[in-house]
């Protein structure tokens, strides 16, 4: 069979996975670009595209609606619009792929920072007809707020302008001199027609004049093995194995996450709050014993002392300590139905340690879509983004965001209702 | 400079195992729900590594519809043994003889809609607060918008509307009295990573997987396997023919495919090029167009 050829066992096992967010309307031809990833890379199965077809015969449409392939809700389908977060898959011969698609209008704020949260890479959609616009700002602003390490910018709809070399270089620009403002460390730039497939994953003959990779080139070949901090060793402890059994009577085992840095074998280390001093005696993989461990590895150590360490411990190099502290400043997204406001207080939880805190004070909220501070410090409302400042009950072991997305990251939550009420990026 | 990459296999199992040890931090009485089915076979061996050398922190609950293949509970107990694992079962026969719900009947009649009740009751009996469940996004498009950590109000039911936001790897479960979670460790797998794995771990599974002949018929389009209680049209004919199932559950709705597979490596190259989802034989969800969300509203699986 020629599949046989053209599918290797081995080269899947290599694969490495790349998280990446989408955002937008259905104008921006979202759906239609996910819907040729998917396509293109045979990931739309037949029975899937017979549902699609016989949904959208049912309301009338003409073309076949690819949104309906990630509408996944009732509510969705019969209202036309996406409410939110859906997580598509798809592979190529290079890579796994996990879509973070975020809907463009209802919640968009909540929505975009919890799909960018855990992206690489963020697509933005800029329609060629309407050029960099309010949305365009809002996308930018908040991939670059969660520190997302690269940006592709698509400059769609190519189609509708002739192809036309000028209107894409005219978007680069407008879009370069607004992303000089935003801490962003990688930004590509792709002309596509997500209808006819242009620099999708074929690249385009109507546009020779364009020299880069297609999107699905980028998307194949960005360098992601840097995206995770491998500087600071920071092991939060997560849950403590010990089997009391015959066989295993004196084990004792941290096992938890590596959240940043490389720990090995040997290393001497240092664990907090106490600050007791010793060093790593193995590095547990169920029954394989490893020399290092780096992030996003989960594993169990075993130290070399006997010491009192539970879940929300965090062990550490000496010469390498996070911040500690119970006063700390955050950005903090609000996605609550009720506002909140200063002197409030919650339940926080930051990598695995559950402590209490109050909101001491709102600095300043940021308008999304012009990214200028607003001085309206009274109650931070849903889809509002504010600088504010918290204590804790408990001093908490961090990293800015910037720094360390998974030491610099918490969520705060509504001790009545138990709902996750904010998020904060450690500033 | 090192390269410190995982391939995406390892990614993946880390972030499953981080889920079922913050299911076991922050729970009092997790369990994880057994099915016989790869994926959950997957979870076993994925809780396995996650405890070791301790045994695993949580019993298996096998909600039996009474119409298994029989491998699967020879399986199922062989898989018990060996993890030396607690095992939890809940009868949808005994539901049925409890007055609780009714069976349907006639040709179609299947007992997946009547699980919901037993599971719900036996999550309610042992004081379940975590059931760890191997569902995926891919599977299915209502899945495709579900949380790891997903909240499930006093009566079980899911509100897909108003779902916790879930960001990071910062879970919240957090809950009141009488409420539960239902929590999928697997999430970001999709069928051919489940089949990877099993292939580069060496997980065990069940000879259903592979080809065997079988007595089959042909139901829309859909090979069902035949048993004492499958009732038939007189239009469809028993034949015997080397199918295997790819996906296993309750005999009623698991389509079974033509194939001659008999290795993982076979499997593999058939799932690459398949073009059809594997959910795409099981009659349980053709009933509507968002027949999956209906149910996990409930609290289906």
């Amino acid at each position: 069979m020629d599949t046989k050829k053209e599918f290797s066992t081995k080269a899947y096992l290599d694969m490495e996975l790349l998280r990446f967010s989408t955002a937008g309307s259905v104008d921006d031809g979202k759906s239609t670009l996910i819907g040729r990833l998917l396509y293109d890379s045979k990931s739309i199965f037949e029975d899937q595209l017979e549902a699609v077809k016989r949904a959208s015969i049912r309301k009338g449409n003409e073309n076949l609606d690819l949104a309906l392939l990630t509408d996944g809700l009732r509510a969705e389908r019969e209202q036309g619009i996406t409410i939110d977060v859906a997580y598509r898959y798809f592979a190529t011969p290079k890579r796994k792929f996990i879509i973070a698609d975020t809907p463009g209008h209802v919640q968009y704020t909540r929505n975009m920072v919890t799909g960018a949260s855990t992206a690489n890479a963020a697509i933005i959609l800029i329609d060629a007809r309407n050029g960099v616009t309010e949305q365009t700002y809002r996308h930018s602003y908040i991939s670059s707020l969660l520190q997302i390490p690269h940006i592709i910018v698509c400059v769609n709809k190519m189609d509708l302008m002739n192809y036309d070399e000028e209107v894409y270089e005219r978007i680069q620009e407008e879009f370069s001199a607004f992303a000089a403002k935003l801490a962003i460390k990688d930004i590509r730039y792709v002309p596509i027609s997500a209808l006819k497939g242009d620099n999708v994953v074929e690249p385009s003959k109507n546009m020779p004049w364009y020299e880069g990779g297609t999107l699905r080139y980028i998307l194949e070949n960005i360098h992601v093995g840097s995206d995770y901090n491998h500087i600071d060793p920071r092991f939060p402890v997560q849950y403590v194995i010990r089997p009391q059994s015959d066989k295993f009577h004196d084990y004792r085992g941290y096992a938890g996450r590596v959240a940043g840095g490389v720990f090995r074998k040997g290393d001497k280390v240092m664990v907090l709050p106490s600050g007791f001093k010793t060093s790593i005696e193995a590095i547990d993989l169920y029954k394989d014993n490893l020399n290092e461990a780096y992030p996003p590895m989960s594993v169990t150590l075993r130290l070399t002392d006997d010491l009192d360490i539970s879940r929300g411990d965090m062990i550490v190099k000496e010469n390498n300590v996070p911040q500690i502290s119970q006063d700390i400043d955050v950005m903090m997204c609000w996605m609550g139905e009720k506002p909140m406001k200063a002197g409030a207080k919650f339940h926080l939880k930051h990598t695995t340690k559950d402590v209490r805190c109050m909101i001491k004070e709102i600095k300043y909220k940021v308008d999304v879509n012009t990214l200028n501070r607003v001085d309206d410090g009274q109650e931070l409302k849903m889809n509002e983004i504010a600088k504010v400042s918290i204590r804790t009950t408990k001093p908490l072991f961090f990293d800015s965001y910037r720094r360390n997305r998974n030491t610099g990251s918490l969520i705060v939550i509504d001790e009545g209702t138990n709902n996750t009420v904010g998020v904060g990026m450690i500033a | 400079m090192k390269k410190y990459n995982l391939n995406h296999l390892r990614e993946l199992e880390s972030e499953s195992i981080y889920i079922m040890r913050e299911v076991a931090a922050q729970f009092e009485n997790p369990a994880l729900l057994f099915s016989g089915g790869k994926d959950s076979i997957v979870m076993v061996h994925l809780a396995v590594k996650a405890f070791w050398p301790a045994k695993i922190p949580f019993p298996l609950v096998h909600i039996d519809t009474g119409h298994n293949f029989k491998e699967t509970l020879k399986f199922r107990d062989d898989l018990v043994k060996e993890t030396g694992a607690r095992l939890i079962v809940g009868s949808v026969q005994e539901t049925i003889d409890s007055g609780k719900v009714t069976e349907e009947t006639g040709f179609d009649a299947s007992r997946n809609l009547l699980q919901t009740q037993t599971l719900l009751d036996t999550i309610e009996k042992y004081k379940i607060d975590a059931a760890l469940g191997g569902g995926r996004r891919d599977e299915e498009k209502a899945r495709a918008k579900e949380r790891f950590f997903s909240h499930r109000d006093e009566f079980g039911q899911w509100d897909p509307k108003n779902q916790r936001p879930e960001l990071w790897n910062l879970f919240n479960g957090r809950k009141r009295m009488g409420e539960h979670f239902r929590v999928f460790p697997l999430s970001n797998w999709t069928e051919m990573d489940v089949w990877q794995y099993i292939y580069l771990d060496n997980i065990k599974i069940p000879s259903l997987y592979f080809t065997h002949e079988r007595k089959v018929f042909l139901r829309d389009g859909a090979w069902l396997a035949d048993a004492p209680f499958m009732k038939k049209r007189d239009s469809e004919k028993v034949v015997l023919k080397r199918v295997r199932c790819r996906t296993i559950g309750d005999i009623t709705n698991t389509g079974v495919t033509l194939s001659t597979a008999d290795t993982l490596e076979d499997i593999i190259q058939e799932i690459a090029a398949t073009r059809v989802t594997e959910r795409g034989s099981r009659a349980d969800d053709k009933r509507s167009d968002t027949a999956m969300e209906d149910r996990k509203k409930e609290g289906y699986f």
